[in-house]
C-alpha cells in the first residue's frame, strides 16, 4: 500500500507544479459556467413548464460542474502514462513487483486530485459571492452536505477506475487518439458534464441507467443540490459502489489479459 | 543445477504491413496485411550464479526481446524459463523483487524530480526497509560518485550522469540478477569506464549475475567472460570470448619496417604488400605462429621496426556477422 501511496503523492505533487495551466484552466470554467447558466436563465424565464430541476439548483449544479471540472471529465490530460506506453518506457513499469493496474490507478488519481485541487477553491469563493440568481448555493442540509462528500468520493474513485481503461486500451492501440476519443465523448455526454441528465429524453436517460456514467458527478452533484432528497439516495449509492468495485475488476482483469500478449514499444 | 536456465523460447511479434504512399494508406484502411517477425526463435542456453554475459548481435537481432522475456516483461509464445527457482512472467511480481533492470534508451527516473526522489518512491515499491536503503543508497552514491547529482531535477542532468543514477536505481534493493540493456549507449569514454568498473565490481562483491548487452566491443571484452551471439533470433554462439578470438582470428596483419626487400614463397605467409617504409604481411596462424615467423622473418631481413596487428574485436564480429549472414 505504501508504494501506491508514494505513486500517489509524487503524482499529485508534480501535479500541483503546473499553475499555469491552472490559471487558465480557471478562467475557462468561469467562461463556461457563465455561458451555461445565462441560457439556462433565459430557458427558464421564457416559461418552460414541469422543469426536472429549480433554477438555483441548476446553478449550483453547474457550478459544481465547473468547479470539479478537472476532476470528473473523461479526458485525461496529463500524458505521462500515454507516452510510457507509446515509447516503450513501460518496460520498467511492468518490472516492479506491484500490481501495474494500481500503480497505473494512483498515479491518475494523484494527477486527477492536483488539478483540481488548483481550481476548484477559487472557483467556489467567487461564484458564493455573486449576486442571484448567478451564485453559488449552500448545501440543503448538513446531513445532505454529509452524503454529498461520501458519494463525491465514490465518485472520485470511480473517474479513476474509468480513466485507467485509457492507458490499458492504449496497449494494444498503441495510441490513445481513436477509439479512447470515442469512449470519451459518450462518457462524458452520459456523465451529465455538459447537459445535466435530468433534461435528457427518456429514451437516453433509460440508456444513461444501465451505464456507469452517472454515478461520477451526477449523483453527487444532485443530493448536494438537492434534487435527490437525503431519503432516496441509498439506491443509487450502493449502485455507484458497486460499479466502483465492478469496474477495478474489470480492469485488473482487462490489463492481465492484454499484458500477457504486449509488444513493448521500440528496441 | 543452472541459476538460469532458457529451453527453446521463441517470440514472434504481428507486425502491420504498410507500404508507402496515398492509395497503400487507402488500401490499408480497408484491409490489413501482416507480417510475421520471429524476433526469437528457440533459443536455449543456461548461466550460473555469478557469471557475466555478454549477449550480442546486431540491430534487431532479438537482444531486448530476450533481455525483456527474462525479465518478465514480455511472455513468450513457447518455450522454458526457469530463474532462480521462478519462471519470469508467472511468478512476475515475486520474481522481479530479485532482478534490477537497466534500458539504456529508457529512464526510470521521473524527468521532472531529482533522482532521490525516485530512490526513495523505489524504496517504498520494493519494501525496502528504511536502514537498509540507507546503507545501500549511501554505498552506491559513494561508488557511482553521484553526491552532486542526485538533488538535481532528472531533466538537467547529462546523459552520463543520468545513466550513472539510472543504474544506481536499479541496484537499491540489491538484487540477485542484474539485466543491462545497452547500458553504456551514448556515453563518452570516462562515463563508460565509470560504468563498467562499477559493474566489475559489483560482480565480484556481490556475486551479482550479470547479463548484458551492448554494441560496444569494449564493454564486452572488459566485463564478459563469456558472450552468446545472437542473430535473427538464434543462439549462433555460445562460450568464451577467447576461444571466439583464436576460432576466428587467423589471419594476422603484421608491419614492418626494414630497407631490405623482402620476396617469400614460405608457407603460412599469405600476402606481401610493400608499403612507404617497409612491407605489410598477412599470415595465416594456423600454418606459422607468430613465433616461427619472427624467427623467420629475422633470419632473412634486418628490420627496424615490427608492428603486429592488435586483435580488433570490432573486425571480429563484422566478420562474424557477414559469415553467419546476419
Amino acid at each position: 500500500m505504501r508504494a501506491y501511496l508514494s505513486y500517489f503523492k509524487l503524482k499529485f505533487i508534480s501535479g500541483l507544479q503546473y499553475r499555469q495551466a491552472a490559471y487558465a484552466g480557471i478562467a475557462t470554467q468561469f467562461f463556461f459556467g457563465f455561458v451555461y447558466i445565462m441560457i439556462y436563465v433565459a430557458f427558464y424565464q421564457t416559461g418552460g413548464k414541469n422543469l426536472p430541476m429549480e433554477l438555483p439548483q441548476l446553478i449550483t449544479y453547474v457550478w459544481l460542474n465547473q468547479a470539479f471540472f478537472a476532476l470528473i471529465c473523461q479526458f485525461y490530460k496529463d500524458s505521462e502514462l500515454f507516452t510510457l506506453i507509446k515509447t516503450g518506457n513501460i518496460s520498467y513499469e511492468f518490472s516492479r513487483p506491484k500490481s501495474i493496474y494500481f500503480l497505473w490507478y494512483f498515479k491518475i488519481l494523484g494527477q486527477r486530485l492536483a488539478n483540481v485541487f488548483l481550481r476548484f477553491l477559487p472557483l467556489f469563493i467567487v461564484t458564493i459571492l455573486l449576486p442571484k440568481p448567478y451564485n453559488f448555493g449552500m448545501p440543503t442540509s448538513p446531513l445532505a452536505f454529509l452524503i454529498f462528500l461520501v458519494s463525491m468520493i465514490i465518485g472520485t474513485l470511480l473517474i479513476t477506475a474509468l480513466t485507467v481503461f485509457y492507458p490499458i486500451i492504449t496497449l494494444v492501440t498503441l495510441n490513445e487518439k481513436g477509439i479512447t476519443n470515442i469512449l470519451i465523448v459518450i462518457a462524458d455526454l452520459f456523465s451529465g458534464i455538459g447537459i445535466p441528465l435530468v433534461f435528457f429524453p427518456k429514451l437516453l436517460l433509460k440508456v444513461s441507467s444501465v451505464l456507469p456514467f452517472q454515478y461520477i458527478s451526477d449523483l453527487p452533484f444532485r443530493i448536494y443540490v438537492g434534487n435527490i432528497p437525503v431519503s432516496a439516495c441509498i439506491k443509487p449509492m450502493i449502485i455507484q459502489f458497486v460499479w466502483l468495485i465492478l469496474l477495478v475488476l474489470i480492469g485488473q482483469l482487462l490489463l492481465r489479459i492484454i499484458i500477457k500478449r504486449v509488444e513493448v514499444q521500440g528496441g | 543445477m543452472s541459476y538460469i536456465k532458457v529451453d527453446q523460447i521463441s517470440k514472434t511479434f504481428k507486425v502491420a504491413k504498410k507500404k508507402s504512399g496515398l492509395k497503400e494508406a487507402f488500401k490499408s484502411f480497408f484491409k490489413r496485411e501482416y507480417l510475421y517477425v520471429e524476433a526469437i526463435k528457440d533459443a536455449s542456453f543456461e548461466i550460473n550464479k555469478g557469471e557475466i554475459v555478454a549477449y550480442i548481435g546486431p540491430n534487431g537481432a532479438g537482444k531486448s526481446t530476450t533481455i525483456k522475456i527474462l525479465s518478465g516483461i514480455l511472455v513468450p509464445d513457447s518455450g522454458k524459463c526457469k530463474i532462480a527457482g521462478m519462471i519470469p512472467w508467472e511468478d512476475r511480481k515475486k520474481y522481479v523483487k530479485k532482478i534490477g533492470v537497466v534500458f539504456g534508451q529508457r529512464s526510470q527516473l521521473w524527468w521532472d524530480i531529482p533522482a532521490e526522489d525516485t530512490f526513495d518512491l523505489l524504496r517504498d515499491i520494493y519494501d525496502i526497509p528504511n536502514d537498509k536503503y540507507q546503507i545501500t543508497k549511501k554505498n552506491l552514491i559513494e561508488k557511482l560518485n553521484l553526491k552532486d547529482i542526485i538533488n538535481i531535477p532528472v531533466r538537467q542532468l547529462s546523459l552520463g550522469q543520468r545513466m550513472r543514477c539510472e543504474i544506481a536505481a536499479s541496484l537499491l534493493h540489491e538484487p540477485e540478477i542484474l539485466f543491462l540493456d545497452e547500458p553504456t549507449i551514448g556515453l563518452d569514454a570516462i562515463s563508460k569506464q565509470v560504468v563498467r568498473d562499477f559493474i566489475k565490481k559489483l560482480n565480484k562483491e556481490k556475486n551479482t549475475t550479470i547479463i548484458l548487452t551492448s554494441h560496444d566491443m569494449s564493454d564486452v571484452t572488459t566485463l564478459a567472460k563469456r558472450i552468446i551471439l545472437i542473430g535473427k533470433g538464434k543462439v549462433l554462439y555460445d562460450g568464451s570470448l577467447q576461444k571466439l578470438k583464436s576460432n576466428y582470428i587467423k589471419e594476422k596483419t603484421i608491419n614492418i619496417e626494414t630497407n631490405d626487400k623482402i620476396n617469400t614463397k614460405k608457407k603460412g605467409i599469405k600476402k606481401v604488400t610493400k608499403t612507404k617504409k617497409g612491407y605489410e604481411l598477412v599470415i595465416n596462424q594456423d600454418e606459422i605462429t607468430i613465433n616461427q615467423f619472427i624467427n623467420y622473418i629475422t633470419s632473412k631481413v634486418t628490420i627496424s621496426n615490427i608492428d603486429i596487428e592488435e586483435d580488433n574485436i570490432d573486425n571480429l564480429i563484422v566478420k562474424l556477422y557477414q559469415d553467419y549472414n546476419i
